[in-house]
């Protein structure tokens, strides 16, 4: 095909920003045709962002963009897949509603001549896709239900349909196992054979060391280093991808670690997680690590009683929680700060003091009436503790920072003199130098003796804050790593593979 | 209840659960028959079948006297048309209320049309019809697939703009038969082998549109973007310019329902089809369409369509008091949408529990 002095890919200082956050400084890469190229970088190094661009999801700031020679700039998915570019997303994107077979060839059926959908035609070439890629999943059944690595199946089946020329991969052996990822990888080396462009996103490196021609590595949306494969290893590329100490960033002060607080035994919902028991003390961060889509953020919901859970318990400074009650479990003595806190955990319209004093507006009332000063009055010294920077209580939330929202939902749910604090994803969107500040007031309440339970998707973050990490594979806790045992090399195995747990 | 559905099932749940995970295992003609018989058509139709039978029963003139046979199949007509169109805009997880004000427009456009321009050709007038009910769908359209907006607040807009317009432009004029031609009120009335015109021209729409949709790569777009918009639009189909079309079609029918309207009635006044859209939402949803999209046929809207309207006819022949009309329509549909629900969160688990095991 293409000769190898064109490279198939070319991005060039490609940036963009979602409003005041930067996701993507620099994003460079070159990927060679009938080569394989690994993109690795920490969660949110900017990946997916970049990988958004090719895939004309997001249309980029500014930079260059080639495929085979020419510059392009999509504006539509629909653009990208035109000229030959297959994604396949971290998380599947399929129609539950449509068989297995609909959802690969949608909008590009194979017709009749009187351009009917030719449907026996198209059951009989997925399975020979299916047959291809050597699995055993019938072309007549519903999307709905299937596993995400049978998902993943469908996505990649999709993409060698499409006879891209280049097909980015994000994260697809995430939730595959051994068998699978090896099948996929002789998948994989077929179509570099043939000369197409691949792009492989994967934490994990023996993949990366196993498949890949050349590596790129990212780090906070910059590019890095590229290295071919053969001329690099571990310890390089790690180095490139963490670029500091962890220690420096998240200072974690220690606490005087008390009784269990959190008693969590034998969760289990059927599909989401199994078997998951654990324990949080007082005065102790335990980080929740794991992949995205794992099922950290479904097991926090369970616990505090947003989602149902068929079996187990969960106890409070040794009380039973009675189950999808999340008031109980606020009577109890638990606050819960979503991943999203815009969409959850924060009214953005309304008044910081508002925000503040939702929680415990029953205890304000005067005789069911509720005054603003009343809610000052309970808001003030909160905000003030927690060094909130907005102007005055009556400004709205919605036009503070990342950071300081984030503390005003803090703010909001100590107001309620919680023991536990249940955290997802603390510093999400923050910029750098307030995440800082975040980590220190976590840090500070835990040596208050609060309880903290805290989502991560950000290893440096878990790895700086918590005493203990829990790691979460495929909806069970795969490994328990105490502060010395948690190296980014432990975790990510722990969080990769399923079976081989670390102890 | 979990003791139930955790148990290590017996032989036949298994074999329903296979035949959910592998129906390539079985031959084409069970296939076929399983299909058929899960299919949420087949039990409406056997509600409907139900009912006639009951009402039969009662009074057998309700079904064997020439003129019932023809009432039978005019009444629910424009209904099935309305019924037809609103699926495929549910499919796409949308829904259309502004049918009704569209019907009544070019109602009394048709009439208009007829008294201004003596001599028309019937089919211009018919063609004016669809066109501007396809012209207003258009509308919605836009709006909806730019303005991000949920279709039920703007089509509710719609709905009283284009009543609005109507009210304005007619005032309290009022067209009667005899401002229209006798040829085209025949279309209103007339059969062709004991079947009303009304009726074959909505089966012509119904077969058209069902088959469009089963075998055409637009009809299973539509499906795809109400399955799951989000993936729709990673997966590179065109979701504004088809979520646009399923409007126009919409529209379009409800423009030549608002023709055959006057044909069928002969007077038309400024509150024509007024309050038809819920009969048309009703219908789609009691007929097995998923009100979030992604699933059900015109089919099973066409056959809730003339559920509905018999129903009301056959419930004062089984006697039942006038309030009570009313309640078992509202419970039909309530037990159409439970009964949805709970069959799909039943697939749902079934298809989980399959995985589980392998």
């Amino acid at each position: 095909m293409a000769t190898t002095s064109q490279p198939r890919l070319v991005l060039r200082d490609v940036r963009k920003s979602f409003g005041p956050v930067v996701a993507l400084r620099s994003g460079t890469i070159e990927v060679a045709g009938g080569s394989i190229h690994a993109l690795v970088g920490e969660n949110g190094a900017g990946k997916s962002t970049l990988v958004k661009i090719v895939a004309g999801v997001h249309r980029r700031d500014a930079g260059e963009m080639l495929l085979d020679g020419e510059a392009v700039d999509f504006g539509s998915t629909a653009e990208s897949k035109a000229s030959g570019v297959a994604v396949i997303y971290q998380e599947p994107t399929l129609f539950p509603d449509l068989s297995v077979t609909e959802n690969i060839f949608m909008g590009r059926q194979p017709l009749t001549s009187g351009r009917r959908i030719d449907r026996s035609a198209m059951y009989a070439e997925t399975q020979a896709l299916f047959d291809r890629l050597g699995v055993s999943i019938d072309p007549r059944r519903p999307a709905l239900g299937l596993s995400i690595a049978d998902q993943q199946i469908i996505e990649i089946a999709k993409a060698i349909s499409l006879d891209a020329r280049l097909l980015i991969m994000d994260e697809p052996t995430a939730a595959l196992s051994g068998v699978e990822v090896e099948r996929l990888f002789a998948v994989a080396r077929s179509l570099r054979d043939e000369g197409r462009g691949l792009v492989f996103i994967s934490h994990r490196f023996d993949e990366v060391f196993a498949l890949c021609d050349m590596v790129t590595v990212m780090r906070d949306g910059e590019y890095v280093a590229t290295r071919p494969v053969a001329d690099t290893g571990v310890d390089e590329i790690v180095s490139l991808m963490v670029g500091r100490e962890v220690s420096d960033l998240f200072p974690k002060t220690p606490a005087t670690v008390g009784a269990p607080v959190l008693e969590v035994e034998g969760l289990n919902r059927t599909g989401v997680f199994h078997d998951v028991s654990f324990e949080v003390r007082a005065g102790e961060i335990v980080g929740l690590a794991g992949l995205v889509g794992a099922g950290r953020s479904e097991i926090a919901r369970a616990v505090f009683g947003v989602d149902r859970y068929e079996s187990g318990s969960v106890r409070l400074a040794g009380k039973a929680v009675p189950q999808h009650n999340p008031r109980a479990a606020i009577r109890a003595g638990m606050a819960f700060i979503p991943e999203d806190r815009r969409k959850q955990g924060l009214v953005t319209e309304a008044s910081v003091a508002r925000n503040v004093a939702g929680v415990i507006r029953r205890g304000l009332t005067r005789g069911g009436v509720l005054t603003q000063r009343a809610e000052n009055r309970a808001a003030g010294p909160w905000a003030g503790k927690l060094e909130v920077k907005t102007n005055a209580l009556d400004a709205n939330a919605v036009t503070m920072s990342g950071g300081n929202q984030q503390k005003v939902v803090i703010a909001k749910w100590l107001a309620t003199d919680p023991k536990l604090l249940i955290i997802d994803e603390p510093t999400r969107g923050i910029d750098v130098g307030t995440k800082a500040e975040v980590h220190r007031l976590l840090s500070e309440l835990a040596g208050q003796g609060l309880a903290i339970l805290m989502i991560s998707s950000e290893l440096p973050e878990v790895l700086g804050m918590a005493d203990r990490v829990l790691v979460v594979c495929e909806g069970r806790l795969s490994a328990e790593l105490s502060r010395d045992e948690a190296t980014p090399e432990n975790v990510m195995r722990a969080a990769t593979h399923a079976g081989e747990a670390v102890r | 209840m979990s003791d139930t559905s955790t148990r290590p099932p017996e032989a036949e749940h298994e074999d329903q659960v296979s035949t959910l995970v592998e129906p390539s295992r079985l031959s084409p003609g069970r296939r076929t028959l399983l299909a058929v018989v899960r299919a949420r058509e087949t039990s409406i139709l056997l509600v409907l079948v139900a009912v006639l039978a009951a009402a039969t029963i009662k009074t057998p003139s309700f079904l064997f006297s020439s003129d019932s046979w023809r009432d039978l199949l005019l009444a629910p007509s424009l209904l099935v048309l309305l019924a037809v169109g609103q699926a495929v805009v549910i499919i796409t997880r949308n829904v259309d209320l502004s049918v009704s004000s569209i019907l009544g427009l070019t109602a009394y456009l048709t009439g208009r049309l007829f008294v201004d321009n003596p001599g028309i050709p019937i089919v211009l007038v018919i063609l004016a019809g669809v066109l501007v009910g396809g012209l207003l769908g258009a509308v919605n359209g836009v709006l909806v697939a730019w303005a991000r907006v949920p279709a039920l607040v703007i089509t509710l807009g719609t709905l009283y703009i284009y009543r609005g317009i109507v009210l304005t432009w007619a005032g309290s004029d009022r067209i009667n038969a005899g401002d229209m031609p006798r040829d085209f009120l025949r279309l209103g009335n007339r059969s062709i082998a004991t079947i009303p015109i009304l009726t074959i021209v909505a089966l012509v729409v119904l077969a058209a549109v069902g088959y469009y949709l089963y075998a055409h790569r637009g009809g299973r777009e539509l499906y795809a973007i109400g399955s799951d918009p989000d993936a729709a639009v990673l997966y590179g189909l065109k979701v504004r310019s088809r979520v646009i079309g399923a409007f126009v079609l919409s529209g379009g029918i409800a423009g030549l329902a608002g023709v055959l309207f006057a044909a069928r009635y002969g007077t038309i006044s400024s509150s024509a089809g007024t309050g038809i859209e819920l009969q048309a939402v009703a219908a789609v949803v009691i007929g097995g369409v998923a009100i979030f999209g992604g699933s059900g046929t015109v089919w099973g809207a066409a056959i809730g369509a003339f559920l509905l309207v018999t129903i009301n006819r056959a419930l004062p022949i089984l006697g039942i008091p006038d309030f009570w009309q009313r309640a078992v329509v509202g419970g039909l549909i309530l037990t159409a949408i439970v009964l949805d629900r709970v069959m799909s969160a039943r697939q749902a688990r079934k298809l989980l529990a399959a995985r589980e095991q392998s």
